[in-house]
């Protein structure tokens, strides 16, 4: 048995320590907002957050995650009002939807780290999350727009 | 009747000697001083400019093969595959060489390689060499790599002992264990690692220009 702690909250889950956390999220506790892409940590759909670093769930051992916070998109606000989802709200944002909640944890580290990143900053920091929508040139003023509403305190 | 004695003294050929070794004396010292350097612990046991620069053009093979030089390339972003083209995605080197908010190395790159063909390999310690020291490989001529790892200025402040207990680093011996899909060094590590102590046990001599 292992002790995941997830979103706050603790779950004992009776796997294999080498399956990808994502398969745990996802099909043994339900959690289906971080998503499956490619499986091979190139596009960033399943990107969640280990103790506040960004993860690519799809190659990190469950093992690797035990006695570390887990985060994923449910988690990422009690009330869906951190700034990204303020800013993706209003923006409109996701075409299809399938990797905006990689999307947005990415963003998160970056706003964490960065708290007022350059556009260039956030070409940067969001290489790695493919869109096929194309919709970065939106994901891009939403992390700017979530920016000011972190700066303004919101 | 008193024979008077006189001595022949070789003035002109004396002189011509003291030239030449004059002038050989001050050619080693800057020979020296161009292609080899030593330390006050006497690592260098044995200097043999010959077999030093042999022992190099080995390891030269090595450094410059994909999985070296992947890590050490010339810009900020690592290189990657066979083809030594840029990483997917253009993960960037950061600071201190782990890569920058949520592209950092080991968000993809686990402690340990990912099953399956060209997915990420891993190493606990995945990182380029840090910004203020980039170690550079690509692009490095022969002679231009080995004046560069023997510097502590350009090698990541390393005296020649630690340059030796560097070929059993965990991330350079990644480079024979890259997962499938890469290949592996010219060299086993094995080899790799007797050419580099080789090296620089001889002289780490720089191959000439």
């Amino acid at each position: 048995m292992i002790t995941l702690n997830i979103n706050n909250k603790n779950y004992n889950v009776d796997v294999d320590p080498e399956t990808p956390l994502l398969w745990v999220l996802r099909d043994t506790l339900g959690l289906v907002g971080t998503k499956y892409g490619c499986g091979i940590a190139q596009c960033g759909a399943c990107t969640v957050h280990l103790n506040g670093a960004a993860a690519r769930s799809c190659v990190t051992k469950v093992s690797s995650a035990v006695g570390r916070k887990v985060v994923t998109i449910e988690g990422l606000s009690e009330k869906n009002d951190h700034p990204l989802q303020k800013a993706w709200i209003e923006l409109d944002v996701p075409q299809c939807g399938y990797c905006q909640g990689g999307q947005i944890m990415s963003a998160a580290v970056l706003l964490k780290e960065n708290k007022n990143p350059t556009e260039k900053d956030i070409d940067n920091a969001m290489a790695g999350n493919i869109c096929r929508c194309g919709t970065y040139l939106r994901i891009r003023k939403a992390i700017q727009l979530a920016a000011e509403i972190q700066r303004k305190g919101g | 009747m008193k024979i008077k004695k006189t001595y022949f003294f070789p003035l002109k050929a004396v002189t011509a000697l003291v030239i030449i070794f004059s002038v050989i004396a001050f050619m080693s010292f800057g020979f020296k001083n161009d292609l080899t350097v030593t330390n006050a612990k006497n690592e260098i046991i044995n200097k043999d400019s010959v077999e030093s620069v042999k022992a190099f053009m080995d390891v030269y093979k090595v450094l410059m093969s994909p999985r070296c030089m992947n890590c050490h390339p010339a810009g900020d972003i690592p290189l990657q595959g066979d083809d030594n083209h840029l990483h997917n995605m253009y993960p960037q080197r950061g600071k201190d060489g782990k890569g920058i908010y949520a592209m950092k190395c080991s968000n993809c790159h686990q402690p340990t390689n990912v099953e399956g063909l060209n997915t990420p390999p891993g190493d606990p310690n995945w990182h380029l060499p840090p910004a203020n020291m980039k170690m550079v490989f690509e692009g490095r001529t022969p002679r231009q790599l080995a004046k560069q790892l023997i510097n502590p200025k350009t090698n990541g402040n390393k005296t020649l002992q630690k340059l030796i207990e560097h070929a059993d680093d965990g991330l350079v011996k990644a480079g024979w264990n890259p997962g499938e899909g890469r290949t592996v060094p010219p060299l086993s590590h094995e080899e790799f690692k007797k050419a580099w102590i080789t090296w620089i046990k001889t002289g780490a001599y720089a191959p000439k220009p």
